[in-house]
């Protein structure tokens, strides 16, 4: 942690001298050293990224179907135009936004719930506590989907019988039989298993938070309410925003839990599930392609929204400031 | 201390890659040449025909199975995926008939030698022959064929007054499910089941979902769902949606014979595993001997009563994959593999009837299935789904728009599809 810090001030301070040559060969080899710390990561990330990434926006331009490679041919954008012009696509990405939403909503609470939980048990059981909550993380999404998918089944499934106390659940209650009891049991599951994720990263927010500001607003009087709000919120924006982030850009790409579930089956398909579908059902390569270009530019609009709309700094959160 | 343990555990890591990448690349091991068998799921039939044509080679091949997805659409995809990418590998497959024609087309399988073809064909029935070949030519080889029938309670069906020795039409089941409160298990989920159902119907009114399958050239193909037929197969599909219990638009061929065999449903209409799985299911006690006493089963229900009905056609039919090293050994194993006493012990461990006529005269098959010349019968009427290329396609889009069925609109729904199919082979919209 100290090194880390010395370094960054000696890194910051370089830039202020130009001139002096001796600064500028400590900079140069920083930097070389900087190449070659990162550059087999960069080489590996653009392998296998940036090529699967580009081949796909090239595959986007052209008709081309796996069994029929005689009619390949140029289309230039009209696959886009297909797309963008057929309700199925927004439909998905009606669903995929709606899921997106409701569990990152809902994870966001629950997770810092379950954070503040880890933060203040005793020491004692601590290590145990931490380890039970990040069980659901560790689960396979295509098992939690399928544990999910027998607990709600209508021949196999327990919930039926012991929620029918609730109202609009009786034992023949079937859950994948309508758009939203579709929705609803894919949400519960995606929300069960990826809270531990959020609640992880806002752990490290709230261990961030320094002590010394919490006991002066004690010292003041101030309410744990107060506290929470005026010091603890402020003080671990960055991770809030980060774990956001992450997991926003981790919902939209929703497959699995959709896949197994309901197969798409009353018009619960995803933007990922339709890329699917058109590539490797239907083997049309150019017409998947153009879907997951979508799926690609929707997640850096996201992306970019979140940064520059939240100022989100992500260098922040890992506590290099 | 620490470091040497690293370095022992990086000189470890080395050794494993280079013996994986040895045992990956390394000179053809010694013995038979390995013919990779890609079977369908069952109860392991397919892995002991493997071993009984193994030995029976005298050391002239060795067939090796892996098992493919639980759903035909996947078994496809799995397997079209690796034979676009040009996969050796690939030696024999168990292919879905309605695939056939598209692994046809694309030239995925090795030309049937004429002299397999025709011993491979004598004597099997008809409908088999025709799902086993596209455009009029034996593209694969037949190996089991397999239909649909009306599965009943027979206490049932008496209390509700309806004769079963003669034809019975889908009008009648649901009008007596209605009447004994019961349901009738049809696979109502969103799979190629639907498409199996619905082709059933329309074929049993007289009608085809497709009329012209127009090869090479997809916007040509043209659509019979705007026909009579077709309506009135909708309508059959959403009145029995009302008398298919609270799981209809869920509910497959495995959950629709536990629900039989359970007593929830008074008819089923299913392929005849469901008769080894009550039989198993009586050994281990889940099942009553009364239920299974209780078992009846006849043609599947007919559209109009003047006309047969046109069950569904199922099965499987080996295919020899074109990139095959090995195709001469592979038609040879496959010659093995659908000799009629494989199909026969087939038939008797699996409860996955034979290809070959003779079969369901046997003995030994009628003692284990009664119900055989039904079976039998019925494959002689029985209807293949629409051979095209397209089949993926089509049952997709058909998929989309009849789920679910409690909610068909008769008279739109088939239009619709008509327009939704041909846009989708335009490749002018999404599935």
């Amino acid at each position: 942690m100290t090194t880390t810090s010395e370094r960054t001030g000696t890194g910051g301070a370089t830039p202020a001298a130009p001139a002096g040559t001796g600064t500028s060969d400590k900079a140069r080899s920083e930097q070389r050293l900087g190449w070659m710390l990162a550059g087999p990561a960069f080489a590996i990330m653009l392998l296998v990224t940036a090529y699967p990434i580009a081949q796909a926006v090239w595959y986007s331009l052209f008709n081309y179907r796996l069994t029929d490679p005689d009619s390949y041919a140029f289309v230039g954008l009209n696959n886009y135009a297909v797309i963008l012009s057929d309700s199925i696509w927004w439909t998905s990405f009606g669903v995929t936004a709606f899921i997106t939403v409701v569990t990152v909503a809902v994870e966001l609470v629950l997770g810092f719930l379950l954070a503040l939980v880890m933060m203040n048990a005793l020491k004692a059981i601590r290590p145990v506590l931490r380890a039970a909550i990040l069980i659901p993380y560790a689960v396979i999404t295509v098992v939690s989907a399928f544990a999910w998918q027998y607990a709600f089944a209508l021949d196999s499934g327990f919930v039926n019988s012991w929620f029918s106390w609730l109202p609009g659940v009786a034992a023949d209650t079937d859950w994948f039989g309508g758009t939203w009891t579709s929705l609803l049991v894919i949400c519960l599951a995606e929300i069960w298993k990826t809270t531990p994720f959020i609640s992880l990263l806002l752990l490290a927010g709230l261990a961030q938070v320094p002590d010394v500001l919490q006991e002066a607003a004690r010292v003041d009087g101030a309410t744990w309410w107060q506290r929470m709000r005026k010091v603890t919120l402020p003080n671990m924006k960055a991770a809030i925003m980060v774990a956001l982030l992450f997991r926003t850009l981790d919902a939209f790409r929703v497959f699995d839990t959709v896949f197994v579930m309901t197969n798409g089956a009353n018009s619960t398909e995803t933007v990922s599930f339709l890329a699917y579908r058109q590539t490797i059902a239907r083997l049309e390569i150019g017409l998947g392609s153009a879907v997951s270009v979508l799926l690609f530019l929707s997640v850096v609009i996201i992306c970019v929204g979140f940064i520059k709309g939240f100022k989100v700094d992500l260098s922040q959160a890992r506590g290099e400031k | 201390m620490r470091r040497t343990r690293w370095r022992r555990g990086l000189a470890a890591g080395a050794a494993a890659v280079a013996l994986a990448a040895l045992a990956g690349c390394g000179g053809a091991p010694a013995g038979p040449p390995v013919l990779n068998w890609y079977t369908n799921p069952d109860d392991g039939g397919q892995a002991a025909i493997a071993a009984r044509c193994t030995e029976a080679s005298g050391g002239q091949y060795r067939i090796a199975t892996s098992v493919l997805p639980r759903q035909s659409g996947e078994q496809r995809q799995q397997l079209i995926r690796r034979l676009a990418a040009n996969d050796s590998s690939i030696d024999i497959m168990s292919i879905d008939p309605p695939y056939i024609p598209e692994f046809a087309e694309a030239g995925f399988l090795a030309p049937v030698p004429p002299e397999v073809g025709q011993r491979t064909t004598e004597g099997v029935v008809n409908s088999a022959v025709e799902g086993a070949s596209w455009n009029g030519e034996l593209v694969t080889v037949p190996f089991w064929a397999n239909t649909q029938l009306l599965w009943y309670r027979q206490s049932m069906a008496e209390a509700a007054g309806l004769d079963m020795t003669g034809p019975v039409t889908w009008d009648q089941l649901i009008e007596a499910a209605q009447a004994q409160d019961s349901t009738i298990a049809v696979q109502g989920t969103r799979a190629e089941s639907l498409t199996v159902w619905l082709n059933a119907l329309v074929e049993s009114g007289g009608g085809e979902i497709i009329t012209d399958p127009s090869p090479g050239n997809p916007e040509g193909v043209q659509l019979g769902l705007d026909t009579p037929a077709a309506e009135k197969a909708a309508e059959i599909m959403r009145d029995a949606s009302a008398v298919g219990g609270p799981g209809f638009s869920t509910s497959s061929e495995d959950e629709n014979s536990n629900a039989f065999q359970g007593g929830n449903a008074m008819f089923q209409m299913n392929w005849p595993f469901v008769w080894g799985k009550a039989k198993g299911g009586v050994e281990d006690g889940s099942v009553e001997q009364s239920i299974l006493d209780d078992f009846g089963w006849a043609v599947y229900p007919q559209v109009d009563a003047a006309d047969p009905a046109a069950p569904p056609y199922g099965g499987i039919n080996l295919g020899i994959g074109a990139f095959s090293p090995n195709v001469d050994l592979a038609y040879a194993a496959a010659e093995c593999i659908v000799s009629e006493e494989n199909q026969k012990d087939y038939f008797l461990t699996n409860g996955n009837p034979a290809a070959k006529e003779s079969v369901f005269t046997d003995p030994e098959v009628l003692e284990e299935f009664p119900m055989a010349p039904v079976i039998e019968q019925s494959l002689q009427q029985a209807k293949p789904r629409p051979q095209t290329p397209y089949y993926s396609e089509v049952s997709e889009s058909i998929q989309r728009n009849y789920h679910p069925t409690a909610g068909i609109d008769p008279p739109t729904v088939g239009p619709a599809t008509a327009e939704l199919i041909r846009a989708v082979l335009a490749k002018e919209e999404l599935l």
